[in-house]
């Protein structure tokens, strides 16, 4: 297992310089540029300087390799220093966004609270909503339950989130007034009063993604269980005597997992990624937001980091979700 | 005076104590809503109007401009001009004295070398400045005492009201922006995300491009100032639910640049809980006729440039019908509300130097037929569109990607095939049309079409530099890199003298004929800037945050200071 774990890392690294590569390339290659941002009223003499001082226009491999040695040298460096009070950084430059002229690291760090607490609140409410509906709408098929289970997953997967999060504040926030529009995210939870705001600014953004999230493993959850409660070994169970209970949650539960246990682990790095329109209708400012403002601004530095990132968690967990096989099925075996 | 009306008195009395003598901070906290986030809170490093004025609550220059676009004295103790000796008799020198007693928010005295470190600062070579064209023929500039300030310039300078003066040029506090020249400038995380100021606020927290959170600065300059304690500058979302959140849902009490459409105003408005503000300025829609042949048959760095005058458009009365067939009242009330008015003229504001043109504003489709039959422009093959010497009268007309500039191309396509125009329309991603990327054919510099529509503004109230931009040796080209702002391709030198002499002109009547003269040597003379729209800013506010008034002229949060709740 643990060769397998190391191949498997080592495998990573050329994978990631390569898709690191690409999405240089391709943010750098798109059409459009940070003077786009610059009004029309600032004269072409002073919109050149500008943009030199941001150092757009250097050449591609410059670019390219500066930003690696930052992203793989100078951060971890100064991670490190923040962790541990050193100055092995000695004051390098870091990733800089074209935008706020800050370290692009500093932004993330700023982000990612926010878009842990909410988008990784509404996964792991869509998770535990999505698995007691999928077991039991499979157990009971075509009964009333599973028919009802159908149609609001299929609401929920096919209605996009632009929509119900506009409609959740419509009919919550401006005809009921319940719920916040707006996430404040300077709220520091200290005691109970905060605490009962911050579930209630959390309430609509959580709603409107879990639904979407329990919509889609909840279907993969009831379509696993289906298979394994019609194989034999499910009548060999009964027969021998086992109670209903034991049977589905030991017997058809741990093998109907497989698949649903990589969808979840697959996507969990949107969970990092934030939901970019739901942060936005809801104006939660984490990850995704981040990501999508910077597309607008043409800040290449900050898209290209933040994507990266994002390529890094999908071949992680890809490799948690392969790693998680051999537990439950004892079957595979990676040696 | 019996028992009764004495407490009366008393009573009317308490009732005007808060007015009269309102306390700093007593009024809690005021919530604004800027859907496009603040950045950067130092304008010096950014010209996004997100970050200018966030940047104004906490920084302020020597003036500023009113709502009326006149100049208010901030940290300076008055205005100087000509009469009261504060500028030179020949216009090249001018002297800023600093209020008595005026203190950063940190409590350290402001002082002439904070100016002169913001001027040394902006002009570094190498710090990228956004803000240089302020500071620009600048010779030198003296502190001959800690509170009097002496800006030189280089050559009689008739609008001196640009160096520190209104939220783009405001005064750095030099102890804390000192090792932050040139290079360096964008290093200063600290000092650009929470600048040290004079203004009515501090910076207590900054969340890039999310929120900032503000207090009243103890140390301001008026004792019984601000009222609010603290303000929550919120950033993200869109125009419409900026709208929604003052005027529907009551959860901020002023929303920047509310830009919706005219139904959903009328809509919002009528929920009760807010209300519209707008002003108007100098932003004016346009239609920009190419005095140059874009046409794709020629090579590659001759397509429009002077090599090859327009085979269409280089015919007034050609570029004068399609400016007649286009009735700007009706963009107004589909595109903009509240927000817009028609207009004919590009400088259509200050009073003084905007033009009493009105020609344009009725739409007469058969006097631009007419126009087209007199140019030899006609329909003989039946088709609907008109030819000449075979060829067709055939336009494309090029836009930046957004709802109601697709909706202006729809009308005005309608409207020009009205009259035997053919329309091609296309539009072009913003951050590519205004991207200014020399490499690519789309930007609006390159202009490789035949009509293009943006809108288009002046910094402040002076028009010079703007009316400069249509001089012929601006014109873009390959040879600098497309970078020209004359993106007409117009030239005149007759034109070009009227530029020189507004220059070497002082007198402001003078300076107000120039301009009108220049303006409509650009509009109803030639048609070579068809103008559509006159755009004014439309921002919501709360029916209980009192004192705000819109000003076009200066940032919208100009007067936060005054900012109080209503009881």
């Amino acid at each position: 297992m643990l060769t397998f774990i190391l191949r498997r890392l080592l495998l990573a690294i050329p994978t990631l310089i390569i898709i690191s590569f690409v999405i240089f390339l391709v943010v750098d290659l798109a059409p459009g540029s940070p003077a786009s941002e610059i009004p029309l009223t600032v004269p072409p003499e002073v919109r050149a300087k500008i943009l030199e001082s941001m150092g757009v226009n250097q050449p591609l491999w410059t670019r390219y390799l500066l930003w690696l040695k930052q992203f793989f040298w100078v951060e971890p460096l100064y991670a490190i220093d923040a962790l541990f009070g050193t100055d092995l950084a000695q004051g390098a430059q870091r990733i800089i966004s074209y935008q706020t002229r800050g370290p692009v690291f500093d932004v993330i760090m700023q982000r990612i609270p926010q878009t842990l607490t909410v988008v990784g609140m509404a996964y792991l409410i869509g998770i535990l909503i999505a698995l007691p509906i999928g077991i039991y709408s499979a157990y009971r098929q075509y009964s009333w339950f599973d028919q009802l289970g159908t149609f609001v997953s299929m609401v929920g997967y096919s209605v996009p989130t632009f929509f119900t999060g506009v409609l959740f504040i419509v009919i919550f926030s401006v005809k009921l007034g319940w719920f916040p529009s707006i996430y404040d995210t300077t709220l520091k939870v200290t005691d109970w009063a905060s605490f009962v705001k911050q579930v209630m600014q959390m309430t609509l953004p959580v709603a409107v993604l879990a639904l979407f999230n329990a919509a889609e493993i909840s279907r993969y959850t009831r379509s696993s269980m289906l298979e394994n409660l019609g194989q034999d070994y499910v009548r060999t169970a009964r027969a021998k005597g086992m109670g209903e209970g034991k049977v589905v949650m030991k017997h058809v539960l741990r093998n109907s997992m497989i698949p649903v246990v990589t969808i979840i682990a697959l996507g969990m790095p949107s969970v990092f990624g934030g939901a970019i329109i739901t942060e936005n209708v809801f104006k939660v400012n984490g990850i995704g937001s981040a990501l999508i403002g910077a597309i607008h601004g043409n800040d290449l530095p900050m898209v290209q980091t933040i994507t990266f990132i994002f390529a890094v968690l999908i071949v992680l967990f890809n490799l948690i979700a392969d790693i998680l096989y051999g537990i439950l099925d004892p079957r595979i075996r990676y040696d | 005076m019996n028992m009764r009306t004495a407490l009366m008195g008393a009573a009317a009395l308490v009732a005007m104590a808060p007015a009269a003598w309102a306390e700093r901070g007593a009024d809690g906290n005021v919530n604004v809503l800027y859907w496009q986030a603040p950045s950067i809170l130092n304008p010096y490093l950014s010209s996004g109007t997100k970050d200018v004025e966030a940047s104004s609550l906490i920084l302020e220059g020597m003036a500023g401009f009113n709502e009326k676009g006149e100049v208010i004295p901030r940290l300076a103790e008055s205005v100087p001009t000509v009469e009261n000796g504060g500028i030179s008799a020949d216009l090249t020198t001018i002297t800023w004295k600093l209020k008595p007693g005026l203190v950063w928010s940190d409590g350290s005295p402001v002082t002439s070398a904070d100016a002169k470190f913001t001027y040394e600062y902006c002009t570094h070579p190498e710090g990228g400045c956004a803000q240089a064209a302020r500071y620009e023929g600048i010779k030198s500039i003296d502190t001959p005492d800690a509170q009097t300030v002496v800006i030189t310039f280089e050559a009689p300078k008739p609008n001196p009201y640009q160096a520190f003066v209104g939220g783009t040029s405001p005064i750095l506090q030099a102890a804390q922006f000192a090792n932050c020249l040139g290079a360096a400038a964008s290093s200063c995380n600290d000092q650009n995300f929470k600048p040290i100021g004079t203004g009515p606020f501090m910076v207590t927290d900054f969340k890039v491009n999310d929120v900032v959170t503000l207090a009243a600065n103890p140390n301001y300059r008026d004792p019984a100032k601000p009222a609010f304690a603290t303000m929550t500058l919120k950033g993200g979302g869109d125009a419409a639910a900026a709208a929604r959140a003052v005027m529907e849902t009551g959860e901020f009490d002023y929303a920047w640049n509310t830009q919706i459409n005219p139904e959903e105003q009328a809509r919002l408005a009528a929920a009760g809980k807010g209300v519209f503000l707008n002003g108007f300025g100098t932003l004016v829609e346009r239609i920009e006729m190419n005095m140059t042949d874009p046409s794709p048959s020629l090579p590659e760095g001759e397509r429009s440039t002077t090599k090859h005058p327009h085979p269409i458009l280089s015919d007034i009365k050609v570029r004068e019908a399609l400016s007649k067939a286009i009735d700007r009242n009706l963009l107004v009330e589909v595109g903009y509300g509240q927000a817009g008015r028609a207009t004919c003229n590009l400088v259509p504001a200050p009073e003084l130097y905007a033009s009493d043109n009105t020609g344009c504003l009725t739409q007469d489709i058969e006097g631009a037929k007419a126009l087209l039959e007199e140019a030899g422009w006609t329909d003989t093959d039946g088709d609907g569109i008109r030819e000449k010497d075979g060829k067709k009268l055939s336009l494309l007309y090029q836009t930046s990607t957004n709802p109601v500039r697709q909706d202006f191309q729809a009308l005005v396509k309608g409207w020009w095939n009205e009259i035997g125009v053919e329309v091609e329309l296309k539009n072009i991603d913003a951050s590519v049309f205004f991207g200014g990327d020399a490499g690519s054919p789309d930007t609006f510099q390159k202009f490789y079409a035949d009509v293009e529509m943006y809108a288009n503004n002046f910094d402040g109230t002076d028009p010079e530099p703007y009316l400069a931009q249509y001089l012929c040796d601006k014109i873009p080209g390959p040879d600098n890199q497309w970078q020209g702002e004359n993106i007409n391709r117009f030239c005149d030198p007759a034109y070009d003298e009227l530029v020189k002499k507004m220059a070497a002109t002082a007198d402001m009547n003078e300076r107000g004929a120039l301009a009108k003269q220049m303006n409509d040597m650009l509009t109803k003379d030639s048609f070579v800037v068809v103008p559509l729209v006159d755009r004014g800013r439309l921002s919501a506010a709360s029916t209980t945050l009192g004192g705000v008034v819109l000003n076009t002229w200066d940032t919208e949060l100009w007067n936060a200071q005054d900012w109080f709740r209503m009881k």
